[in-house]
């Protein structure tokens, strides 16, 4: 999970540096924490799949042009519509694009939606939370209440009335899907301020004089992360899964863009003679959803082991 | 508009006897409800703020949408003060909450019908899709859970968490498609897209439009089972869904329940260990489960938007995408209210089972 540090191991080795009891940094301490996560992670074979998967997303987004035989967009109109086979490992779409190269370069757009959600929604949640949370009040009240109205709406039809307002297009359906899942990271962020609120070492910076910003923001804000981040991790799959169907719907992004959704809209016309064509990126859209839930699960499991 | 209104009078006076009357035993019912109501009127009021604004930032001016834009300004401008846009905000917004409560989403451009006359015709197909849906994630998600409760950690136990994961993970639209390519075009086990093979149209009288409930009405068996055949697909992969979260929750539920002493003093008791399990510890999460149910419940009724696509069920998620390429924002956001609502009565009625069921929440 964390890539070797380059610092000193001291004595015994990285291992007993990591797991050390009497950590002499902040930075050691992190690691070591992270270790002991890594090292809980590691005894999950479904988790360690989740996080090969996720990786291999990243890889592939990363490298995209290299690993696809061509652009995304390159069409061979003599080539269409083959079935999968050696030339094209997954086949061609009605225009002889190869699906491989489109899927690859799809993760792009993926990855994309799914940070551009991530950026949205979870300063937000933690803003929302922990200010309700950390000045309680006629605040928390109010900031709880409209957290509790936007729980209560039904995601992809405000999605959808959303997009239709905005226009069809991915900004707009990151921005409908924002809208639509920040409430629960409030609620986990405000959660957690409450029982940290009473803390000493909370206590022992007001104290010395630190206002309230610099409390949420320095000693509140980072230790919500851990929850905040595994609800994000379980939360992706269902982002992927609503972009790829206001894709699928015409709503996302659009038809020339290879995203997996708006692929399967297109393939939906060939169905019953090339199967392939709506098929294939169903399964790569399947596949990470399933990365993401599966390392989602296992990381829920490392922090909190009463809920598995 | 007036249960508007006696939602927050109620409330209001909730409030006021709040410090006489919470005893040793909680406040009373009466002001426990007043509260609910509350919190039901003011979800309900944010959602139609919502709707309202999104009407008011679509690209799309909703006056050259009626007199199309080669219309004098004068007839512009008469159409503009007609539809009152030329009030201040505040003032719009309360004419639309006034109208939307007393169930007038305005008229459709598509089917130059009132909106809420299309919902009424298009809502019960949804409504028969994701009752069968979550049937079917009932019957199968309940004794899966308590089984991968009881079996934990063992094979059982993983087979069922795989196959739920998986199930959170399918694009349902995705496994629609593949469903019909292998059901319906390769085996032939069921009917195709829609309700009912066309020339079993209009045979059975509508009464509830429920058409496997019209069907058995007048006991016209050969329609019920065209109707069942072209509703197990969409419901079986509707309901697949619901029974992922149904198995995961009810497993969860039950590991709480089965790690507790009382559990131990059964079986010391000698009790067989079916009845441990069912009726002890099954009996016990009842409460819980409710609510999860009617949350899947309501999370079916909107994720059937992209189950009626494929499936071109005429549904109300297929009326909402439909009118939204049409831009006909009237649907749209009449759509939106209906299914929120539906959201809203169903997180309300499981607030309400919760404390029917439960002695302790009374």
């Amino acid at each position: 999970m964390s890539g070797a540090p380059l610092s000193s191991t001291g004595q015994g080795g990285l291992r007993a540096w990591l797991l050390s009891d009497t950590p002499r940094s902040r930075h050691q301490a992190r690691l070591g924490r992270l270790f002991i996560g890594w090292l809980a992670l590691q005894r999950n074979p479904l988790a360690l799949a989740g996080l090969a998967i996720v990786l291999a997303l990243l890889a592939m987004a990363l490298f995209a042009p290299w690993i696809a035989g061509g652009p995304a967009s390159s069409q061979d109109l003599e080539a269409r519509l083959l079935p999968p086979g050696a030339a094209h490992w997954l086949g061609t779409d009605e225009l002889g694009r190869d699906i491989f190269d489109r899927i690859v370069h799809g993760s792009r757009i993926t990855l994309y939606i799914v940070a551009l959600v991530g950026v949205i929604v979870v300063p937000l949640g933690l803003l929302v939370g922990t200010t309700a949370g950390y000045f309680g009040g006629w605040l928390d009240t109010v900031l709880m209440r409209v957290t509790d109205i936007f729980l209560a709406f039904p995601r992809l039809i405000l999605a959808l009335a959303f997009v239709a307002a905005l226009g069809p297009g991915i900004e707009n359906a990151v921005i409908a899907i924002a809208v639509t899942s920040w409430p629960p990271y409030a609620r986990i962020a405000r959660a957690e301020t409450i029982t940290l609120r009473q803390s000493e070492f909370i206590m022992a910076a007001r104290l010395q004089g630190a206002s309230a910003l610099r409390i949420l923001y320095g000693h509140v804000m980072p230790l919500c992360l851990s929850s905040v981040i595994v609800r994000l991790t379980l939360d992706m799959a269902g982002i992927i899964l609503t972009a790829a169907g206001l894709g699928f719907l015409g709503l996302g992004a659009q038809p020339p863009m290879p995203e997996w959704g708006a692929m399967i809209s297109t393939g939906r016309q060939f169905l019953l003679d090339q199967w392939w064509v709506a098929t294939m990126p169903g399964i790569a859209i399947f596949v990470v959803s399933l990365g993401f839930n599966l390392l989602g699960d296992g990381l829920r499991d490392v922090l909190d082991p009463k809920s598995a | 508009m007036s249960s508007e209104t006696r939602g927050t009078a109620t409330a209001g006076q909730g409030l006021g006897r709040r410090g006489l009357a919470s005893g040793r035993y909680g406040p009373p019912l009466l002001v426990k409800a007043g509260r609910l109501v509350f919190s039901v009127a003011l979800t309900f009021l944010g959602l139609t703020c919502v709707t309202f604004l999104i009407g008011r930032v679509i690209p799309i001016d909703p006056v050259v949408a009626i007199v199309g834009n080669r219309a004098t300004a004068e007839v512009y401008e008469r159409t503009r003060l007609e539809l009152g846009l030329d009030r201040p905000l505040y003032e719009q917004y309360w004419i639309y909450l006034t109208s939307t409560l007393q169930g007038d989403f305005g008229r459709s451009v598509l089917t130059s019908r009132p909106v809420l006359e299309d919902i009424v015709r298009f809502f019960p197909a949804t409504l028969e899709l994701a009752t069968v849906a979550t049937l079917i994630g009932v019957l199968l998600g309940v004794p899966m859970g308590v089984l991968a409760a009881v079996k934990r950690g063992r094979w059982p136990d993983h087979l069922i968490r795989v196959f739920g994961l998986v199930g959170y993970s399918v694009p349902v639209f995705w496994l629609g498609l593949v469903g019909l390519l292998v059901f319906y075009a390769q085996l032939g086990w069921v009917a195709g897209p829609g309700r009912l093979d066309i020339y079993y149209d209009d045979i059975v009288p509508t009464v509830s439009g429920l058409i496997l409930l019209d069907a058995l009405l007048v006991w016209d068996l050969e329609v019920f089972g065209n109707a069942l055949s072209h509703l197990v697909l969409p419901a079986g992969i509707l309901g697949y869904f619901s029974l992922a979260y149904i198995a995961r929750m009810t497993r969860s539920f039950m590991l709480d329940q089965l790690g507790q002493e009382y559990i131990i003093t059964a079986r010391v008791k000698g009790l067989s260990e079916a009845r441990v399990v069912w009726r002890h510890a099954f009996g016990c999460i009842l409460v819980p489960l409710i609510t999860v149910i009617a949350l899947s419940y309501a999370y079916l009724l909107e994720g059937a938007v992209l189950t009626e696509t494929v499936f071109a069920w005429p549904g109300l998620g297929r009326y909402i995408t439909q009118s939204l390429f049409n831009a006909d924002m009237n649907a749209v956001l009449g759509g939106t209210i209906v299914v929120g609502s539906c959201f809203i009565g169903l997180n309300l009625l499981s607030d309400l089972l919760y404390q029917v069921v439960d002695p302790r929440a009374r």
